[in-house]
């Protein structure tokens, strides 16, 4: 790990991982504490589909510290840790994953569906989708001659989605200030990269579309932060687009309700949590002591409490304006 | 017409009959092959593959990535070259990232060849919401893609239909689009609908494409429906024979074509129509449904027709307005009080 590096951005990276896995957790607990006994996934205050990123904290961390509210980021099917990494607003965003009126879509979205026009955040829970309105968002921000920037993430199963290979090529001939994430977390829901994917790293992909393409191994934050601050700074000054894969982790089930049948690789995986290995890196180096992290913990709960009991407080929407909102 | 040469029967959940008629299908013709996403290890996301891959090996249930145009485009070109794949979209609602194939190539190269070349294949897809999926994994849009000429659309409502129109559409020499409502699956993870389970007869089951059935014979006023609105039309008639009001009930189970004539018959009996349909409402198939009976004799209708159907707005995620979206059991008994002058 880079000694170099700002003791203060470290910590921030730490935290930031922190909040966002409390938040995971708390959700993980919301969504499941009414189904039970019998999983009806249709079911509770939270129902419906539940796609939880814990492990992948180092990805949103690392690349969203380099950006501010006036960039853009379009996410996945599995958006809460870009989400908050990009400052999207928690209680609002919270809100929204209830189904409740003060919810970032009024209840009309839900968690794949959030849109934050304050921080120029999205995300679609069409695989890969995300891609091509990145690549519009970077053109409005060249066309108006600022220097703001277009983040776009998919998974690596969504890299073989012809969106994913049209976007590429847009966003380098068109030079546009986009930088294209791929959290690869060796599965797209049960198969594996490799019965899904012709070459071993979708980093090289982006050689074939003329950008740079760099692959961040073993989830690391700091690499992640690095090569992401890179493809921002070429971003901003007008280098074009760039591509950055993440080997990351996916900790948990594809979705809430996954029992993971599928999965050989699942009794190494608590191991691997990215969180866990950092605090230790940070302990052992001196850049916090216990009593940071406990604050750090501590904070995060706080903060993701009170977004719950907001989205908890927040009203049901009435039926009666189901059909608001289909036009402007 | 429906064929069965034995008639015993065993009971299964529509998922469960799926599959067991893909199987007997894959047992009898080489040519049939699965392939989609997670249709392998993990035995389809709606369980409508479970268990085909320990059966008949990676070689004909084939996992493919993520690229919908790619494996459904590959399935068109296997299917021209007399492979008979069954290939599946996961959510009838990703059908945007890949309908090129599907309409322009699948539905097109029959007629585009002057009959020289047939697509032998069934794109099943999973439909429907009333589990909070959004609107981008809850739709039905059976009536986009019957409005596309070239494909035949079948919806069953449940275990035995599934079957039997599973296997029609294998053998069926056009491509079929067999859009199954998660509801109606069995899925232990879902609430279940008590029809969800039923008989399904053995042996060589065929339910013949384009052919409604009547679950509820009556003679009040016609409610015609598929898919799981099936289960609410017969739940409701259920309870309005009790208030002396005999509602017939009819699962349209394909779409493309569709049985004009048991509507027609029904109504001129009755007089009173009811259309459910979870698609939405407008320019789609309560729409046409309406039109064919208004080409043929709008004065076998006593009064207005009534549709209960999605209004004009994508599914909702919250389950209050989710839930007003739907073509609920409430609503559906509105229309038919309403139609009945009660
Ligand atoms: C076009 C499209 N096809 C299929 C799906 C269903 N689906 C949702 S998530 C997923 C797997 C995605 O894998 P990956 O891109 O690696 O992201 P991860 O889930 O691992 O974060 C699939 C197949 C979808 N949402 N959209």
């Amino acid at each position: 790990m880079s000694a170099s590096m700002e003791a203060q951005v470290r910590r921030d990276l730490f935290d930031q991982m922190v909040l966002i896995r409390t938040y995971e957790e708390a959700v993980l607990r919301e969504y499941h504490a009414d189904k039970k006994p019998a999983f009806d996934i249709g079911a509770g205050l939270i129902p419906g589909e539940m796609h939880l990123s814990a492990g992948q904290e180092p990805v949103a961390a690392g690349v969203c510290a380099h950006l501010t509210t006036d960039d853009a980021v379009t996410a996945t099917h599995r958006p809460h840790h870009f989400a908050i990494a990009h400052g999207v607003d928690l209680q609002a965003m919270t809100a929204e994953i209830f189904g409740r009126v003060d919810g970032l879509g009024k209840g009309r979205g839900g968690h794949m569906h959030l849109f934050d026009p304050a921080t120029h955040f999205s995300c679609s829970g069409i695989i890969a989708e995300g891609y091509p309105p990145a690549a519009g968002q970077a053109l409005a921000f060249k066309r108006r001659g600022t220097d703001r920037v277009a983040v776009a993430v998919t998974g690596e199963g969504a890299a073989n989605q012809g969106a994913f290979h049209e976007t590429l090529n847009l966003a380098a001939l068109w030079k546009l200030p986009v930088v294209f994430i791929v959290e690869d977390n060796d599965w797209g829901i049960s198969v594996p990269r490799s019965a899904s994917t012709s070459v071993a790293d979708n980093a090289a992909r982006a050689a074939s579309y003329g950008m740079p393409g760099v692959r961040v191994e073993d989830n690391a934050v700091e690499a992640v932060y690095a090569a992401a601050g890179e493809a921002v700074e070429r971003a901003r000054n007008g280098g074009g687009p760039s591509l950055i894969e993440v080997h990351t982790l996916r900790l948990w089930g594809h979705f809430e309700g996954d029992a993971q049948g599928y999965r050989a690789d699942l009794e190494g995986v608590p191991g691997k949590d990215p969180i866990p290995t950092y605090e230790a890196v940070l302990l052992e180096q001196g850049v916090i002591d216990d009593a940071a992290v406990a604050a750090s913990r501590k904070n995060a709960s706080e903060v993701v409490e009170a977004a719950i009991a907001f989205a908890k407080a927040s009203a049901e929407p009435d039926p009666a304006t189901v059909l608001d909102h289909v036009f402007a | 017409m429906t064929t069965t040469t034995e008639q015993p029967t065993r009971r299964l959940n529509t998922a469960k009959a799926m599959v067991e008629a893909i199987a007997a299908e894959m047992e009898r013709d080489e040519n049939v092959f699965v392939l989609g996403e997670d249709v392998g290890a993990y035995g389809g996301i709606f369980s409508s593959t479970t268990g085909l891959l320990d059966r008949f090996g990676p070689d004909r249930v084939l996992d493919t990535p993520i690229s919908e145009t790619g494996f459904i485009g590959a399935a068109i070109g296997a299917a021209t070259e007399g492979l008979r794949p069954i290939v599946e979209l996961m959510f009838v609602d990703f059908f945007g990232v890949c309908m090129d194939q599907i309409y322009n190539h699948m539905a097109k190269i029959h007629f585009e060849s002057g009959g020289n070349v047939t697509v032998p294949m069934v794109l099943m897809t999973a439909v429907g919401g009333g589990y909070s999926d959004g609107a981008q994994h809850s739709q039905c849009l059976w009536g986009t893609f019957a409005h596309l000429p070239g494909m035949k659309v079948v919806v069953p409502s449940n275990p035995a239909d599934a079957a039997g129109l599973m296997t029609a559409a294998i053998r069926d020499d056009n491509p079929v689009v067999f859009m199954f409502h998660k509801g109606i699956q069995g899925l232990p993870w879902m609430a279940k609908n008590r029809r969800s389970v039923g008989p399904v007869p053995t042996g060589d089951h065929v339910v013949e494409i384009g052919k409604a059935a009547t679950p509820r014979p009556g003679s009040d006023v016609t409610v015609v429906t598929l898919s799981l609105s099936v289960h609410h039309a017969l739940d409701v008639a259920e309870e309005l024979a009790g208030d002396g009001i005999d509602a017939e009930v009819i699962d349209l189970r394909s779409i493309v074509p569709m049985d004009t004539e048991a509507i027609i018959e029904s109504v001129t009996r009755t007089g009173h129509l009811v259309i459910v349909d979870e698609d939405y409402q407008s320019f789609g198939l309560s729409g046409e449904i309406a039109a064919r009976i208004a080409e043929h004799d709008p004065t076998i209708l006593k009064a207005p027709i009534s549709r209960v159907a999605v209004p004009d707005v994508p599914i909702p995620y919250a389950r209050p307005l989710e839930y007003a979206a739907l073509p609920t059991p409430a609503r559906i008994k509105a229309a038919i009080l309403q139609q009945t002058g009660r």
